[in-house]
C-alpha cells in the first residue's frame, strides 16, 4: 500500500470518527455511531499495517500483540457488570495513559528519526508533553480506577501545602524539560526524562487523591480528555495526523464533559481539580448556623406501597445509592408495576448523579427502563408540583435544598432536582448520613417528606412486594 | 400518670358519628392514654360496644360518668351547654367548636376552666396540618354523599349508554364551588359517568377541576367588562350579572346541580333563584350543601328534601352523618394525629400525658380556650417553612443550558478581549518560531479540536458514559504510533538503534492499547444495545 493510499485511508477513519461521536446524539442512532467507530479503528489499524511505515517483519509480533490484547479487553467488557463501568473507564484510561508513555520512550531512544534545528527541539518538547501527559493519565487514571472500586477510600487525601507541592513539582517539570531539550545524548536526555516520568506519575496520584467521591464524575471525564490529548502529543511527536485529530476529537470531547459535570455542581473547574471538596470550609460553615432542625417522619415499605399505588405522578431520582445496592432492577420492576396501574412514573436523573457521566441512565437502560421516560434534570423540575410522590433512591447533595436556600452552604447554587415540590417525596437512605458533600441535607426534615431507612435493594423489593399484594 | 381519654354518645339530634373508633382506640392505648367509651356511643356508625372493649377501652354506662373521669374528652359536635356542665375544671375538650358562630358557648366553656381544641379552628394553611384536617376530611365525604343523594333522587342513568332498548344519554352535573367538597363531589359524579360541569371564582382551581375529570365553565366577564365602560363598580355588576347569566344556562341545561358554595362567617350566598328552578326539566335535582348556612337555593329547606317545580331540591345537613362509619373512622384519625401532635413533648414514649404547647403553630391555632381563657381567635401563624428571603446567589438562576454550544450568553466583551488576545499572542509565538511541518500538524490539531466541540456538544447526556466509553476506545488510536514502532522500514544504516527495547515497548504498548480498543467497543456496544424505547 502506497503512503498516499494509507494517507486517504486515514482521512475515511477520521471521517468515521467524527460521525462515530455525532451518532451518539441519540440513543437510536448511538449503536451505528459505534459501528462506525469499529470500522473506523479497523481500517486505520490495517492501513497502518499494510501502509510503508510497517515491514513484513512485524507482523508476527503485531498480531500476537493484538490477540492477546483483545482478548483481555473482550473478556473484560464481557464480564464487567453495568454498576462497575466507571472503574472500567477509569482503568482503560490508565492503558492509553500508558501506551503513550511507552510510545514516547520507544520514540526518544530510536536514533533512526534524525532532525536538527528547531525540528528537533519541537519533536523532543513533543515527546516530553506527550511523555509527561501519558504519566498524569496513568496514574491518575489508577487511582480513580482504586477510588471508585472502593480499594481506596473515597474521603479527599489532602497534603499540607499541597499547592506549593504541586507548584514546585511543576517548576521542577519545566526545568527539567529545559535539561532534556539540551541534553547532547539521548542517555542524558534520559535521565530528564525519567525524573520528569516519575513527577508526572506522583502528580496523577496527588491529583486524583485530594478529589473527594463526588467529583468522580469530573475527574472521570477529565481523564479521558487527558487520554485524548495523550493521543494528540504523540501524534505531534510522529508527525501522524490520523492521532492528532482523534487525539483531539477526544479530547476536546472529555473536556466538554467536564465542563459539564462541573457547570452541574455549579463549581469552577480548578476548584475541583484543586480537591478538597465538602472539607475544611465547607464542614465549618455547615457548623455555624445551617443546622437544620426538626422532625425526621420515617416511613414503611408497606406504607410506601400505599403511597405510590395512589399517586398519579411519580418521579423518580436514582443515585449512586441505587447503583451500590444494585437496585435497578427492582426499581425497573416497580416502575413497570406502577405504569400498568396507569400510573405516570417517570425518572429524573441529575447530571452528576453515580460516579461518571451518565452512569444512572446506563444502569438503567441495563434495568431496560426505557429511555424516554428518564428526563433530564432540566425537564423534570418544573414538574414537581404537580408530582404525587417523589421517590429518591440514595442520592443525597443533588436533592439538597440547601443549594437554593442557604447561601452559606458548601453546596450553594448548585443546580439541584427540586422533589420537595412534590407532594410527598420519599428519600431511601441507608442512615442519616450527609452526602458525600458533607452537608446536612434539610429535605429530611421537610414536612412532606418521608425517611425510608434502610438498603435500597432490600426495601425495594418489599415495597414491590408490598404493592402486588 | 396516663390521662384518660372519654368519648361520649353524640347528644345531637340525628348525629350518628362518634369521635373515635376501635382501630384508634388501639393507638391511642399505645401511646400510653387509657380511653373510656360512653355505651351506645359507636351504634349509630356500627361500631358496638363490644368491639370497643375489644379494642381496650373501658365502656362507661352514662355520659355524667364518663365526663366524670375523663381528663380529655374527643367529641365530634359542639358540645351542648348540659355537656358543659358536666366537664370538670381542667379537662381538655377537642372537638367541632365554630367560636365565630357560638359566643355563648364559647363564654359557657370558659366559665368551666377547661382548655379546647377547635378542630374547625386549624390553620389549615400549614402543610403539617393537613393531617389533622377534620373539615376537608368531612367535605370529602359530604362531597361524595351529595352526588350519591343526586343520584338516589334522580330518575335516570348517570352513565350513558346505547343499549337493544335504546340510547340513554349521560346525566349532566353542574357543581358550583370546586372547594374540597365540590372536587369530591366532581370525581364521583364523574367516575359514575355523568357529564361534570363546575365553576369557581378562583380560577386557579380550574386545572384541579379538569383533574378529576370535569369541565370548569368559566364566567364569561371579561368581555362585559370591556364593553361596559371603566367603572369597577360596572365591572362588578357585570361580573355578577354574567355569573347569573352563567348559572342561568347551566339550571336550563344541567340534570343536577350540586352547589357547594360557602362564604366564611356569613350566610351562603344566593347563586340559584326560584326562575332558575323553574327552568329546570322536571325530575331534575339541586343538592344544597349550604344547607346549614340557608342554602344556595332560594327554595331550599333546610334538612329536608323537598319538590319544586318538579325538581327535587335536597336541603340535608347531615351528609357526613348518612356515611357515619366512613367519617367517624377518618375523624377518629385526625384526631389521632392531633392527640400525637400534643405528645410530642413526652418525656418518655408513650407516657400518655399532653401539652398544649402554645409555641407550635397548629396547636395555637387550635386552642381556642386555654385552661379557662379565651384565646379566640389565633394571631396568624408564622409559617415555619417562610423560605428567608433568597439570597441573590441562590436566586440568579443558572445559567441557561441546552444542548447548545457552550454558555447561554455570549461571553463579556472584557473576557473576550483577554482570550482573543491570549490566543493571538500565542499563535504569534507559534508562527515565529515553530517549523513548517509542526505547522501544518497544528492547523490540524486545532481544526479537530473545534470538529470535536461541535460535535460532542449533540451528545444526549443519557449517553455520555457511553460517550466516554467510546472515545475510550477510540483514543486507543494510540496504537497507530506503536504499530509503525514495531518494525520500521530503516533506510539507512543506524548504528546503536536499541531494536529490542523499542520492540518491546511497541509492543507492550500495542498489546495494552489492543485490551482497549476491543475492550472499549464491545462494552459501548453492550451498553448502547440496553438502551431502548
Amino acid at each position: 500500500m502506497s503512503s498516499s493510499l494509507a494517507t486517504v485511508a486515514y482521512i475515511a477513519a477520521i471521517i468515521l470518527f467524527i460521525l462515530s461521536l455525532g451518532g451518539l446524539s441519540n440513543p437510536e442512532t448511538a449503536r451505528r455511531g459505534n459501528v462506525y467507530g469499529m470500522i473506523g479503528m479497523a481500517i486505520a489499524v490495517l492501513a497502518t499495517i499494510f501502509g510503508p511505515r510497517v515491514t513484513m517483519a512485524g507482523i508476527p509480533w503485531i498480531v500476537g500483540a493484538m490477540v492477546i490484547g483483545g482478548s483481555v479487553g473482550l473478556f473484560a467488557a464481557k464480564k464487567v457488570q453495568m454498576t462497575q463501568m466507571p472503574e472500567l473507564v477509569a482503568l482503560m484510561h490508565s492503558l492509553v495513559g500508558l501506551a503513550a508513555c511507552l510510545v514516547g520512550f520507544a520514540s526518544y531512544v530510536d536514533t533512526s528519526i534524525v532532525l536538527t534545528g528547531a525540528e528537533k527541539s519541537i519533536h523532543e518538547l513533543e515527546i516530553y508533553v506527550g511523555i509527561y501527559i501519558g504519566a498524569v493519565t496513568f496514574s491518575g487514571s489508577i487511582i480513580a480506577f482504586g477510588k471508585l472500586s472502593g480499594k481506596i477510600g473515597g474521603k479527599p487525601v489532602l497534603l499540607p501545602g499541597r499547592h506549593a507541592i504541586n507548584g514546585i513539582a511543576a517548576l521542577a517539570v519545566f526545568y527539567f524539560g529545559y535539561a532534556f531539550l539540551q541534553a547532547h545524548s539521548p542517555a542524558d536526555g534520559l535521565t530528564a526524562l525519567t525524573v520528569m516520568t516519575v513527577l508526572g506519575l506522583l502528580f496523577g496520584i496527588h491529583m486524583v487523591m485530594a478529589i473527594g467521591g463526588a467529583d468522580m464524575p469530573v475527574v472521570v471525564s477529565m481523564l479521558n480528555s487527558y487520554s485524548g490529548w495523550a493521543a494528540a502529543a504523540t501524534g505531534f511527536m510522529l508527525s501522524n495526523d490520523l492521532l492528532i485529530v482523534v487525539g483531539a476529537l477526544v479530547g476536546s470531547s472529555g473536556a466538554i464533559l467536564s465542563y459539564i459535570m462541573c457547570r452541574a455542581m455549579n463549581r469552577n473547574f480548578i476548584s475541583v481539580i484543586a480537591g478538597g471538596f465538602g472539607t475544611g470550609g465547607g464542614t465549618a460553615a455547615k457548623k455555624k448556623d445551617g443546622e437544620p432542625q426538626g422532625e425526621v417522619t420515617a416511613i414503611s415499605a408497606l406504607e410506601t406501597a400505599e403511597l405510590l399505588k395512589e399517586a398519579k405522578n411519580v418521579v423518580i431520582v436514582p443515585g449512586y445509592g441505587m447503583a451500590v445496592a444494585q437496585a435497578q432492577h427492582a426499581v425497573f420492576e416497580i416502575t413497570q408495576f406502577l405504569r400498568e396501574k396507569g400510573v405516570n412514573v417517570r425518572f429524573g436523573i441529575h447530571p452528576v448523579a453515580g460516579r461518571m457521566p451518565g452512569h444512572m441512565n446506563v444502569l438503567l437502560a441495563e434495568a431496560k427502563v426505557p429511555y424516554d421516560i428518564v428526563m433530564e434534570m432540566d425537564e423534570i423540575n418544573a414538574d414537581f408540583p404537580e408530582t404525587d410522590v417523589s421517590m429518591v433512591i440514595g442520592a443525597n447533595d443533588i436533592v439538597n435544598p440547601a443549594a437554593q436556600e442557604d447561601p452559606t452552604s458548601p453546596i450553594a447554587g448548585m443546580p439541584v432536582l427540586e422533589v420537595w415540590k412534590a407532594k410527598t417525596s420519599i428519600m431511601m437512605k441507608r442512615s442519616m448520613a450527609s452526602g458525600y458533600a458533607g452537608v446536612d441535607n434539610p429535605l429530611f426534615y421537610k414536612d412532606n417528606n418521608r425517611m425510608l431507612f434502610g438498603d435500597a435493594k432490600k426495601t425495594l423489593d418489599e415495597v414491590l412486594t408490598a404493592l402486588r399484594a | 400518670m396516663p390521662l384518660t381519654i372519654g368519648v361520649p354518645r353524640e347528644t345531637f339530634a340525628g348525629e350518628k358519628r362518634v369521635a373515635t373508633v376501635p382501630d384508634v382506640v388501639e393507638k391511642l392505648k399505645k401511646l400510653g392514654f387509657s380511653v373510656a367509651v360512653e355505651s351506645g356511643a359507636g351504634d349509630a356508625a356500627n361500631f358496638a360496644d363490644d368491639t370497643y372493649r375489644a379494642a381496650g377501652a373501658d365502656v362507661v354506662a352514662s355520659a355524667a360518668e364518663l365526663f366524670a373521669r375523663s381528663d380529655i374528652v374527643f367529641k365530634v359536635r359542639a358540645p351542648s351547654l348540659a355537656e358543659v356542665g358536666l366537664l370538670k375544671a381542667g379537662t381538655t375538650l377537642i372537638s367541632f367548636i365554630w367560636p365565630a358562630q357560638n359566643p355563648e358557648l364559647m363564654q359557657a366553656l370558659a366559665a368551666r376552666q377547661v382548655t379546647v381544641l377547635a378542630i374547625d379552628a386549624l390553620p389549615r394553611q400549614l402543610s403539617r396540618a393537613q393531617k389533622m384536617d377534620a373539615l376537608t376530611s368531612m367535605a370529602g365525604i359530604s362531597g361524595y354523599r351529595a352526588v350519591i343523594e343526586a343520584a338516589n333522587a334522580f330518575g335516570r342513568y348517570f352513565a350513558g349508554q346505547i343499549t337493544a332498548a335504546g340510547k340513554i344519554p349521560p346525566a349532566k352535573v353542574f357543581i358550583a364551588g370546586a372547594g374540597v367538597a365540590g372536587l369530591a363531589a366532581i370525581g364521583t359524579a364523574a367516575n359514575l359517568g355523568a357529564i361534570v360541569r363546575a365553576n369557581d371564582t378562583r380560577a386557579e382551581v380550574a386545572d384541579q377541576v379538569k383533574s378529576l375529570g370535569g369541565e370548569f365553565v368559566k364566567v364569561d366577564y371579561e368581555e362585559e367588562g370591556s364593553g361596559g365602560g371603566g367603572y369597577a363598580k360596572v365591572m362588578s355588576e357585570g361580573f355578577q350579572q354574567a355569573q347569573r347569566e352563567m348559572y342561568a344556562s347551566q339550571a336550563r341545561d344541567a340534570d343536577i346541580i350540586i352547589t357547594t358554595a360557602l362564604i366564611p362567617g356569613k350566610p351562603a350566598p344566593k347563586l340559584i333563584t326560584a326562575e332558575m328552578v323553574q327552568s329546570m326539566k322536571p325530575g331534575s335535582v339541586i343538592v344544597d350543601m349550604a344547607g346549614e348556612q340557608g342554602g344556595n337555593c332560594e327554595l331550599t329547606v333546610p334538612g329536608e328534601a323537598v319538590v319544586r317545580h318538579g325538581v327535587t331540591i335536597i336541603g340535608y345537613t347531615d351528609l357526613t352523618s348518612r356515611l357515619a362509619k366512613q367519617s367517624s373512622t377518618l375523624y377518629a384519625t385526625n384526631l389521632l394525629r392531633l392527640t400525637e401532635e400534643l405528645c410530642k413533648a413526652q418525656k418518655e414514649k408513650g407516657d400518655g400525658t399532653i401539652d398544649v404547647n402554645m409555641e407550635d403553630d397548629a396547636i395555637r391555632g387550635l386552642t381556642v380556650i386555654k385552661d379557662g381563657a379565651i384565646t379566640w381567635p389565633a394571631p396568624p401563624p408564622k409559617l415555619p417553612a417562610a423560605p428567608p428571603p433568597k439570597p441573590a446567589a441562590a436566586a440568579a438562576p443558572p445559567a441557561p443550558k441546552g444542548h447548545g454550544h457552550g454558555a447561554g450568553a455570549p461571553m463579556a466583551g472584557s473576557t473576550m478581549a483577554v482570550v482573543f488576545g491570549g490566543g493571538g499572542a500565542l499563535f504569534w509565538l507559534i508562527g515565529a518560531f515553530a517549523p513548517a511541518a509542526f505547522l501544518s500538524h497544528f492547523t490540524v490539531f486545532v481544526l479537530a479540536c473545534f470538529v470535536g466541540y461541535m460535535v460532542v456538544w449533540n451528545v444526549t447526556p443519557s449517553l455520555h458514559t457511553p460517550l466516554m466509553s467510546v472515545t475510550n476506545a477510540i483514543s486507543s488510536i494510540i496504537a497507530i504510533g506503536a504499530l509503525i514502532q514495531v518494525a520500521p522500514p530503516l533506510t539507512s544504516d543506524v548504528a546503536g538503534r536499541p531494536a529490542t527495547l523499542i520492540l518491546g515497548m511497541a509492543v507492550l504498548a500495542l498489546a495494552l492499547t489492543a485490551i482497549n480498543m476491543f475492550g472499549g467497543f464491545a462494552v459501548t456496544r453492550r451498553m448502547l444495545a440496553m438502551f431502548r424505547k
